[in-house]
């Protein structure tokens, strides 16, 4: 059943939510968990769909949020859709206009099912700090994809530098079967591995975990190597006697490779959105594992030492940013906001569109040292 | 070192890490009967699906052996048909390709000497084409009374000897033997060859994710254990209930029945799993005690006569159709008196269990598909409204559904809506099964998978096998001793005497 709702409110979605399942006769009390999808006009329609499918396995209340450009007066339309075939949760469908655009979470907050988690998607560009996000502070578990930005890497590493526990990226999940693979490979009987190499198509974030996650795993040194992919086209390790590789050229195959070893082949296809989105659901507890590579990205590996430079950005924050950090931690640290309180009042307002700028600036130096790295 | 020590050295595993599935290492498997039913629909295509699901190991091999003139291809042109019509993950070119490539075919006797020495060389030759590292389950799709010879074999060839890490095993469906001394026989033949933890029995049903969900329900909550005992549960029925007809497995069911061919499996497992103490650990070991203890405490009623009943389905109508009686089937005699339904009571003499009856019951051509588990409360002991006010309301009721409709129900007064006080019951749902049927894996993808792991918690051990065999055997003599079983309506709830073995202890089959 689908039911169009013009100008309405929070109120009245969820009585005409309740009313369509009621009409379609099924009482999905069954949901375990609310999908919010923060998405374009353009995007939603792939979004959603890949939301559908992996629903089958997490019946879940699905909100998206389509924020609509222009300057219009503030209003609010939903789209319901329940008890349609193919479709095992809910699907609200959000469309924000004018000011009502910044008012996401005061709309979504009601729609919220009652005790389950709540995990927050963002197919596209996404925001900066997930977990500051408007819409990220409503959920436990909160989805980017650099993949889906102009700059993957870079914007991995922006993510990293502020990261939050419950925060993943799906070029975090794209990686699960290559590492899979080679878990696997050393569940057999291995030679002490010295040396590391990941290769890939340039500029690719998962790869930059993949190597991050090897090097903080097996204590060695991962060589980045740029081929002409698709993707991440190998992983190469090399024992005291010879080597461990999971070469990947196509895109669809790979091979394991081992000395003394017939090849072995073994299919390794890229995943599909429902999948990468699937596996998320999966998960709804902050990942270690995660936590720890994507630090590593960050340059805080527990056993290197402190370099100047990404830190530099962290002790010395610019005034915005400060602003940004006292208006969360404004209880706690009350030494650092030494300054009046009207003056954090005033800077707080005008956070949310500077925030973003001097972020940003870091970008082109941390990029430089990512070339660097892989010189090496 | 064994497999599972290198596993807590290896440095990419991370007990956090749970993206991470565990993947068999290099292996492969070697099918005897790969032209029956249970090979095509379900173990080909389980195999696929658990490639596609990036499952199985790199250079994984698939052998078939059977009395058929096929060469390789021809083997994996049956495989690709079995798994384009039965596997649930959609078919992948490159998953398949892959894996077809691991299929090899013996064509064969059981009893051709030669047959099983072409058969050892194969393997090896996929030991070091494919990297299969001398791992090897064999899995005897075929009936028990070919065990034997089919053992011998692996024996005479060389084929069950290992070296160093290597492993072996073998895979068994059930049933595990017709009675005590036959299954007693059965593992005497199996463990002459492989050891004791090298014998993998299947019970698909224990691979079955709700039938897992028993062990979640009861150990994870605190909403249930209080009342798991014999001050709150009034009575236990376990159903297994199914609307077909013997089908085409005449030759199999007669002699058999319902009691041999799912009480004493299935209908017992999951007894032992809704009484069993909580096991200190989710260990095979800890979880086997538990069960071993629990069935060795179950004791069957004195007066066989009264507390047991079995049926045979008559001809008629089932749900619009019209099928045949039993004793018209093809391939069964007119005399035959092999039951078509089977209930018993049970008790547990346990202390949590002391007095609460189980009654169980299994049949052929009943009113619908169904399995299920239901713990019927007491009723308050005291009711504070007017008689009249409670009439509509039964007993409180914990239903586990374990198929189809996977799920818990859970079943209690509320008022109607209305000036005057009136209780009726009420269904409280959870249903597992709606929303995770499509995407949940098949019971036997998880149970190939555990058998290349050297997962055994979810195998039953000959000592179960054993144990239940023990509580059969004596009401299977004192009902050869019976006349023909009583003739019961195809798409009914069976036969009258069932309805009165519960009315003598005051009590009804729950329509489930």
């Amino acid at each position: 059943m689908n039911r169009d709702l013009q100008d309405t409110k929070s109120s009245a979605i969820l009585t005409a939510l309740t009313e369509a399942r009621r009409g379609s006769g099924n009482a999905a009390l069954g949901m375990v968990l609310t999908l919010i999808i923060d998405v374009n006009e353009n995007e939603h329609y792939d979004a959603l769909h890949a939301a559908n499918s992996a629903a089958r396995e997490h019946p879940c209340r699905i909100v998206t949020v389509i924020r609509r450009p222009g300057k219009s007066a503030p209003r609010l339309d939903a789209e319901i859709r329940v008890g349609q075939e193919n479709l095992l949760g809910e699907v609200i469908v959000l469309r924000l206009y004018g000011l009502l655009r910044d008012q996401a979470d005061s709309i979504v907050l009601p729609m919220l099912l009652p005790d389950a988690p709540v995990l927050v998607w963002w197919p596209g560009q996404g925001p900066l700090i997930p977990s500051r996000d408007q819409l990220g502070m409503l959920a436990q578990r909160r989805v980017t994809d650099a993949a889906a930005s102009s700059s993957p890497t870079a914007s991995l590493r922006q993510r990293a530098q502020e990261h939050s526990p419950g925060d993943t990226d799906f070029a975090w999940t794209r990686i699960t079967p290559w590492r899979t693979l080679l878990a696997a490979a050393l569940d057999q009987p291995f030679d002490e591995i010295i040396g590391g190499e990941v290769s890939a198509v340039r500029g690719n974030a998962s790869a930059e975990l993949l190597a991050a996650w090897l090097e903080n795993r097996l204590g060695i040194d991962v060589i980045r190597k740029s081929t002409r992919g698709p993707g991440i086209t190998g992983v190469r390790l090399l024992t005291r006697r010879g080597e461990i590789t999971l070469a990947r050229p196509d895109g669809r195959l790979a091979t394991l490779i081992r000395t003394d070893q017939p090849n072995r082949a073994v299919p390794l296809p890229r995943r599909g959105t429902e999948e990468l989105l699937a596996e998320e659901l999966r998960r709804l507890d902050p990942d270690d594992v995660y936590n720890e590579t994507i630090q590593c990205i960050f340059g805080n590996k527990p056993d290197s030492k402190p370099s100047s430079k990404p830190t530099a950005g962290r002790r010395e924050p610019t005034a915005a940013v400060q602003a940004g950090r006292a208006k969360e931690a404004a209880p706690a640290k009350k030494a650092a906001p030494a300054a009046p309180a009207k003056k954090v009042t005033a800077a707080r307002k005008v956070a949310p569109e500077k925030r973003v700028a001097p972020v940003k600036s870091v970008v082109p130096a941390k990029k430089a040292a990512s070339g660097a790295r892989s010189k090496t | 070192m064994s497999p599972v020590a290198f596993e807590a050295n290896n440095p990419l595993r991370d007990p956090r890490d749970r993206r991470l599935p565990r993947v068999a290492g290099p292996c492969g498997v070697v099918l005897f009967g790969v032209t029956g039913d249970l090979a095509r629909k379900k173990l080909m295509p389980a195999i696929y699906d658990l490639a596609n699901r990036g499952l199985l190991p790199p250079g994984f091999a698939l052998v078939g052996f059977a009395r058929r003139d096929w060469a390789d291809e021809d083997f994996a042109k049956v495989v690709h048909d079995a798994v384009k019509q039965y596997a649930r993950t959609p078919f992948r070119e490159e998953v398949w390709t892959q894996l077809a490539e691991g299929f090899r075919f013996v064509p064969g006797d059981f009893d051709d000497n030669d047959a099983f020495d072409t058969l050892a060389r194969t393997i090896t030759d996929l030991d070091r084409v494919r990297g299969t590292g001398g791992n090897h389950a064999f899995y005897l799709s075929i009936p028990p009374k070919l065990f034997p010879v089919v053992v011998g074999q692996l024996k005479r060839s060389g084929l069950s000897a290992r070296n160093g890490d290597q492993w072996r095993r073998v895979v068994v469906e059930k049933p595990f033997g017709h009675d005590l001394k036959s299954a007693r026989q059965l593992s005497d033949t199996l463990n002459d060859v492989f050891p004791p933890d090298s014998v993998f029995r299947i019970d698909h049903y224990l691979g079955k994710e709700t039938v897992q969900n028993i062990l979640a329900l009861r150990f994870a909550n605190t909403l249930f254990e209080p009342i798991w005992n014999r001050s709150y549960v009034d009575h236990v029925q376990i159903t297994m209930a199914e609307d077909i007809g013997i089908g085409g497995r005449a030759g199999y069911y007669d002699g058999i029945g319902a009691a041999r061919d799912v009480i004493q499996n299935h209908l017992l497992q999951l007894l032992a799993l809704i009484t069993m103490e909580e096991p200190v650990n989710f260990e095979a070991q800890s979880l086997r005690l538990e069960k071993t203890k629990v069935l060795s405490a179950v004791r069957i009623p004195a007066d066989l006569a009264a507390y047991t009943a079995r049926g045979q389905y008559a001809a008629g109508w089932q749900g619009g159709e019209k099928v045949l009686g039993y004793l018209d089937e093809d391939g069964i005699p007119k005399t035959s008196k092999t039951e078509t339904y089977a209930a018993i009571k049970l008790e547990v003499d346990t202390r949590r269990w002391a007095g609460v009856p189980f009654y169980l019951r299994a049949g052929k051509r009943l009113g619908r598909r169904v399995t299920e588990v239901a713990l019927m409360f007491q009723r308050a002991p005291h009711l504070p409204f007017a008689a009249t006010a409670t009439e509509e309301l039964g007993q409180n009721a914990l239903v586990i559904r374990i198929q189809p409709d996977e799920g818990v129900t859970l079943r209690f007064g509320s008022k109607v809506p209305g000036t005057a006080m009136e209780v009726r019951d009420v269904n409280m749902d959870f249903a597992y099964g709606e929303s995770f049927t499509e995407s949940s894996p098949e019971a036997y993808e998880r149970l190939i998978l555990d058998v290349l792991l050297g997962d055994p918690p979810l195998f039953p051990r000959h000592e179960e096998v054993e144990l239940s065999w023990e509580i059969l055997d004596p009401i299977e003599n004192h009902w050869a001793r019976s006349p023909q079983p009583e003739p019961y309506r195809s798409g009914g709830w069976g036969p009258d005497s069932a309805t009165a073995m519960l009315a003598r202890d005051g009590r009804v089959w729950r329509r489930p």
